[in-house]
């Protein structure tokens, strides 16, 4: 497990965020749909324990990039990876490597909260399930716990752990999904727009659970919304027509980025 | 010269699009150049002096068509002489046929040939035979003169539908063309007419089916007053005698509980083999399959589903059972030396795994279509948490779509509970109630076919009993496919 302490965390914070080290490495990606190339030799590094934020205009590839991160790019048909990827030294695109172990590591929340049409207990309990993590109840009964406490949703749901997830409202349907992905105990969290269906409050609650996340996760996320990008991230990516803009401190990022075209975005000049 | 129906109808689509033309021309030029001052396009003002124009007109024709025929017949059939008319309803329409054959050799006779006729130097038989107008009797004398008469008010009658159908068509153009101007809302009008075309589709529809059932319990109570309910409904015995005719004593048997059971077995052995295979199948084709394969893959499955299943039958009589009982006089004998076959080639099997085969497509391109329907978004949450493909399937994509493959499940099971031809081939005809599935066992439809098979009259209660079975099979059918439909959509609602 790589569970820092909090005050490894708050260490690591203190310092540069230039000294914490890589969690995941990719260099030279590009990615293509077809003949349609979407990526363009992609230098990005994702440091650990540390929320990493993917800006940029629509179709920019952000989520391309984000799903190659897990291979999710591998159920779509016509996709191809080229370059390197890396998760703790681990090339992730090796053929020997196992796809099913990988996913395991590194989760995802999607875009639309996506709930199975199964319980609550049963959603968060179906990673570890499936991997095998738990072997009695009350082994199962714990990690669904603490993964719902984790994403803040164990208070509200507590009593009805056995009513369908479908029938959460959209802030706690997403929550639920973050438990989910939580349970499986993963090192990265990848979240595409993980807030774009939701209402302020509800947005508020998740952005909370990120900020909090971190001191057990690295997270990769998605968003449209530069002030989200500012509250939770510490590293901010920017990208523009499948390139690699700009990747900087979240600070120096939103008040002195080094790229016109990053000021022009951050100021709402296109996008 | 005669206008036949069928040019009237022309000339009044010819008049029709003329109104159109007409009426599109006229909007324009009411409009000055400027579209926007109409209410509605010109199209519709043509589209609506089309209609004013056809419509009419066409209704008048059809009934003028039905309607004419009856009453010049009527009108005949009461210049009929005293001793025809005496002889009772039979031979006076006998006597009817026979004019209006007279009448129809009669207008291929030339004035010479017809002055013949009439001043009695030629025979009415053999002046008709010779034009190739055969004639079942000699003919009297009688009969000319109505023929005449006949010919006379058809001709007539031609004329004036014609003249009066024209008139109307015409009026109805000059009506829409001089009621065209600029707020007149022609769009709203055509789109009132387009909704009472669709009404009367699908009433049409509606009324048929009705109709049916109606004709069939109609029948089926005729059943029920010589037989009743309870032993129908419950009698284990199928034996419908035909009895001599007369005798009242010996009216058989009608249990409808050995081809209930019959069917329900000769169903669930198809099922057995349809639904895995066919489910099977769709799982590949909709989550494993790469495009070209789906493309070539699913439409020759579904070829599978367009073939008669009277070829079925064939196959099953002439292959499969054939094959099954050899097969199983083989086993028998490596088994025991006794080569003796202990499946039948008429066996519930046979028509089982038949069917099964007819019933696969069905399976298959169902679920297909409700797996299919399972949001990607579910299956990228699980592969996303590192389920595997098939973990994916069996624990997220098969659950959410369990309910709707269910109902794709009943309605395929109530296709086999109604198919026939390929148990009337493969199933045999011995009713009885057994469990042995290599012995042959009949079903409800067989029944029907074999009841009504023959030259027969519906008053007996072996032929009628048909009707009372189609009605069950009816009501069990229905049953399912409600129920089906009703899962199904309910399926289709929680994701939407
Ligand atoms: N499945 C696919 N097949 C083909 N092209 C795709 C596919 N997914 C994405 N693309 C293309 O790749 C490019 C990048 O898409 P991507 O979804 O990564 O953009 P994005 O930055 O996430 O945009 P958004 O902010 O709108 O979500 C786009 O041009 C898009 O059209
Ligand atoms: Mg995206």
């Amino acid at each position: 497990m790589n569970m820092m302490s909090e005050a490894a965390v708050e260490k690591a914070l203190d310092r540069k965020m230039n000294a914490v080290p890589f969690k995941m490495i990719g260099k030279d990606v590009s990615v293509y749909y077809g003949e349609k190339r979407a990526l363009f030799d992609v230098n990005l590094n994702v440091r650990e324990n540390t929320v990493t934020a993917l800006i940029g205009p629509s179709g920019c590839g952000k989520s391309t990039f984000l799903r190659t991160l897990n291979r999710m790019n591998d159920t779509i048909d016509n996709c191809r990876v080229t370059g390197k990827i890396t998760l703790d030294e681990d090339d992730i695109y090796d053929p020997n490597i196992d796809v099913v172990e990988l996913r395991a590591r590194v989760g995802m929340v999607f875009q639309k909260p996506n709930p199975f049409p199964k319980s609550i207990y049963e959603n968060v309990s179906y990673g570890p399930r499936i991997h095998g993590l738990a072997r009695s109840k009350a082994d199962f009964d714990q990690i669904v716990e603490q993964s719902l406490q984790k994403a803040g949703l164990w208070n509200e749901v507590k009593d009805r752990l056995h009513e369908p997830g479908t029938g959460l409202s959209g802030g706690q349907q997403q929550r639920l999904c973050i438990a989910r992905a939580v349970a499986v105990s993963p090192e990265v969290i990848l979240m595409d727009e993980p807030c774009s269906a939701l209402d302020p409050i509800a947005t508020a609650k998740v952005e909370e659970l990120i900020h909090e996340l971190r001191a057990n996760f690295t997270i990769v996320i998605v968003t449209h919304s530069m002030q989200q990008a500012a509250r939770v991230s510490q590293r901010t990516a920017m990208f523009h027509l499948g390139n690699l803009v700009e990747e900087n401190d979240t600070d120096k990022m939103f008040t002195n980025p080094d790229d016109q075209r990053t000021q022009d975005y951050i100021m709402g000049r296109f996008g | 010269m005669s206008m036949n129906t069928s040019l009237i109808l022309l000339l009044i689509l010819i008049i029709g699009f003329a109104a159109y033309l007409a009426g599109r021309s006229r909007a324009l030029a009411t409009s000055n150049g400027k579209l926007s001052v109409l209410h509605s396009l010109p199209g519709y003002h043509g589209t609506y002096a089309a209609i004013c124009t056809i419509v009419p007109a066409v209704i008048v024709l059809a009934v003028w068509a039905v309607a004419a025929p009856a009453y010049i017949d009527s009108s005949v059939r009461g210049a009929l002489p005293e001793t025809v008319l005496s002889q009772g309803a039979a031979t006076t329409e006998l006597a009817l046929g026979q004019v209006k054959s007279v009448a129809n050799g009669l207008t291929l006779l030339d004035d010479a040939e017809l002055a013949a006729l009439e001043n009695g130097s030629a025979n009415l038989r053999d002046a008709l035979a010779a034009k190739g107008v055969p004639l079942a009797g000699d003919g009297e004398a009688y009969m000319v003169k109505a023929a005449t008469h006949f010919n006379a008010m058809t001709s007539t009658s031609r004329i004036v539908m014609a003249a009066v159908v024209f008139l109307i068509a015409v009026a109805g153009a000059v009506f829409a063309l001089r009621g065209i101007s600029a707020p007149f809302r022609a769009r709203n009008q055509v789109e009132r007419v387009m909704l009472w075309t669709l009404m009367l589709a699908s009433s049409i529809a509606i009324l048929t089916t009705i109709g049916i059932v109606g004709s069939m319990l109609s029948e089926a109570i005729r059943f029920f007053n010589s037989v009743s309910p309870v032993s129908f409904f419950f009698g284990t015995v199928w034996d419908p005698r035909f009895a001599a005719a007369g005798s009242e004593a010996t009216q058989g048997q009608f249990g409808l509980l050995p081809l209930l059971s019959g069917t329900l077995y000769i169903a669930f052995v198809a099922m057995l083999f349809a639904v895995p295979i066919g489910l099977f199948a769709a799982i590949y084709m909709s989550e494993y399959a790469r495009p070209a394969v789906r493309s070539i893959a699913k439409p020759l499955l579904e070829i599978l589903a367009g073939i008669p299943t009277i070829v079925y039958g064939f196959f099953a009589l002439v292959t499969v059972g054939p094959f099954l009982r050899d097969i199983s006089a083989q086993m028998n004998g490596l088994i025991t030396g006794n080569y003796v076959s202990f499946i039948q080639a008429q066996s519930v099997l046979t028509a089982g795994i038949v069917m099964g085969i007819m019933l696969i497509p069905f399976v298959s391109s169902l679920s297909d279509d409700i797996i299919t329907q399972v949001p990607r978004a579910l299956r990228d949450g699980s592969l996303g948490l590192g389920a595997t493909r098939s973990e994916t399937i069996k624990k997220v994509v098969l659950p959410a779509a369990l309910p709707g493959i269910v109902g794709a499940l009943l309605l395929t099971a109530s296709r086999a509970v109604g198919e026939t031809m390929i148990v009337v081939l493969a199933a045999g005809v011995a009713a009885r109630m057994q469990l042995n599935p290599f012995e042959a066992m009949t079903t409800v439809t067989v029944k029907i076919v074999n009841q009504l098979t023959g030259d027969l009259e519906f008053n007996s209660p072996q032929t009628l009993v048909a009707f009372a079975l189609g009605i069950t099979l009816f009501c069990i059918t229905l049953c399912l496919n409600i129920y089906a439909l009703y899962i199904v959509r309910k399926y289709r609602e929680q994701y939407e």
